[in-house]
């Protein structure tokens, strides 16, 4: 029981215009991970190798301590899995999908499955075809929850949802927390909710991962100074600071590794260090590594 | 049950903080009493949809304080230090003097001007 809920090393995927290289991450339980990435940066490969719905070219990945894709039945069964492009039946009603799911899952909840469909405010005898995109994403995600499964890997779950209902679905995420066995990962470009709810955060751009961190370390190392240089002075050589932009005697630097030793390096030209929020701090990053790469 | 902690997505201090800083007031008014039990990390985190490493770094902060003391196994309580409210309300005294004495820098105020607008604003809240 002890295991990691999920490990990928050194996990390689080639397709012809995109490739996964070099993946590796961890996910233990009780955590939150949020997995952050522009589009068609390799969030959703990602997730399916950690499913077993595609198999790495080359690393290992292991899910609730089976290896995948081999054992992925077994692993399966402890786990809910929700994406954007999941569909339900559309001539069947929701009723008619939670008969089915609890037919094939024992561990299914009746009781905690009836109390989504109020929170949800979705209609059992509803068909799937007439439910909007909101209802659509919080059926599938009753459908996953009321399994009650050791691990939910959640692929852009919060998508198409209005304010109202983001706030239902991420509630309930939180509420799985309680349980300090389970833990979700969840991707996701809305910064936001990963900023509230998730206690790692693994940031992905152009099929590489760029960093991966705690989320209370993220928003502590990251720090814009702004700086105003009077004619005649400059700066000192600086360590971990990129981003930097001059206007005149004002300069605004970047840094991923913020400390009182930074600023003293600085001196008193410091006018103002500041805080950055999770959205920032990806765009820096990201930025960054592209120039890093030289691309 | 703790509806009354809010996180503002417009504030620009950290949620932690944010979160430290609410337990703090509801010490200092008396709200919360020494000995008093505090919610379980996974709880607060729960109940306020914020991730439990955030609950985790407010406690622990507030641990490292004296404002809380932490029984491993049994939980977090408010701690029971005679004064404590005081102490806090001291703390923040400190604080707001210090960014005003920063704000008053970055405007290039003496330490004379600062000290003369601290009496005028002690005498504007004495007419009130």
């Amino acid at each position: 029981m002890d295991h990691k809920h999920i490990e990928m090393r050194g996990v390689r995927k080639s397709y012809r215009f995109f490739t996964l290289d070099d993946l590796s991450l961890s996910l233990e339980p009780g955590e939150v991970m949020g997995f952050v990435g522009p589009n068609g940066a390799g969030k959703s490969t990602t997730l399916k190798l950690a499913m077993g719905f595609i198999a790495p070219d080359a690393g290992e990945i292991s899910v609730l301590g089976h290896p995948m894709p081999e054992a992925q039945a077994a692993a399966k069964r402890d786990i809910g899995y929700v994406s954007a492009e999941m569909r339900l039946l559309p001539h069947a009603t929701l009723g008619w999908h939670m008969e089915f799911v609890k037919s094939i899952y024992p561990e299914w909840d009746g009781g905690y499955a009836a109390t989504l469909v109020k929170r949800f405010n979705l209609r059992p005898e509803q068909n799937a075809r007439s439910l909007s995109l909101g209802e659509h994403v919080k059926a599938t995600l009753l459908l996953a929850l009321a399994r009650r499964p050791r691990l939910l890997v959640l692929d852009e779950p919060t998508t198409g949802l209005d304010p109202v209902a983001r706030h239902e679905v991420i509630s309930e995420f939180m509420d799985v927390l309680r349980d300090d066995s389970r833990s979700i990962l969840f991707s996701s470009h809305n910064t936001v909710d990963v900023e509230r709810i998730s206690d790692r955060l693994t940031f992905i751009d152009r099929g590489r991962i760029v960093d991966s961190s705690n989320k209370e370390d993220f928003l502590d190392r990251w720090r814009r100074i702004h700086v105003k240089l009077p004619a005649g002075t400059s700066l000192p050589e600086l360590p971990n600071v990129f981003g930097r932009v001059n206007d005149g005697q004002f300069v605004t630097l970047t840094t991923n590794q913020y400390s009182e030793g930074l600023r003293a390096l600085i001196g008193p030209h410091v006018r103002e260090v500041q805080r950055m929020n999770l959205e920032e701090i990806f765009v820096a990053n990201v930025m960054y590594h592209r120039e890093v790469r030289g691309s | 049950m703790y509806s009354g902690i809010n996180i503002s997505q417009t504030d620009a201090r950290p949620m932690y903080l944010q979160i430290m800083e609410q337990i703090r007031a509801r010490i200092a008014a008396g709200d919360w009493p020494s000995g008093k039990e505090l919610p379980s990390i996974r709880a607060l985190a729960a109940a306020l949809n914020v991730s439990v490493i955030t609950i985790k770094r407010a406690y622990l902060d507030l641990e490292n304080e004296g404002v809380i003391v932490t029984r491993h196994g049994k939980g977090s309580f408010v701690a029971d230090v005679n004064g404590l409210a005081g102490e806090l309300q001291e703390e923040r005294l400190e604080e707001h003097l210090t960014r005003a004495v920063e704000i008053g820098q970055s405007l290039g105020l003496s330490e004379d001007d600062l000290a003369a607008r601290l009496r005028r604003a002690q005498r504007n809240l004495g007419k009130n």
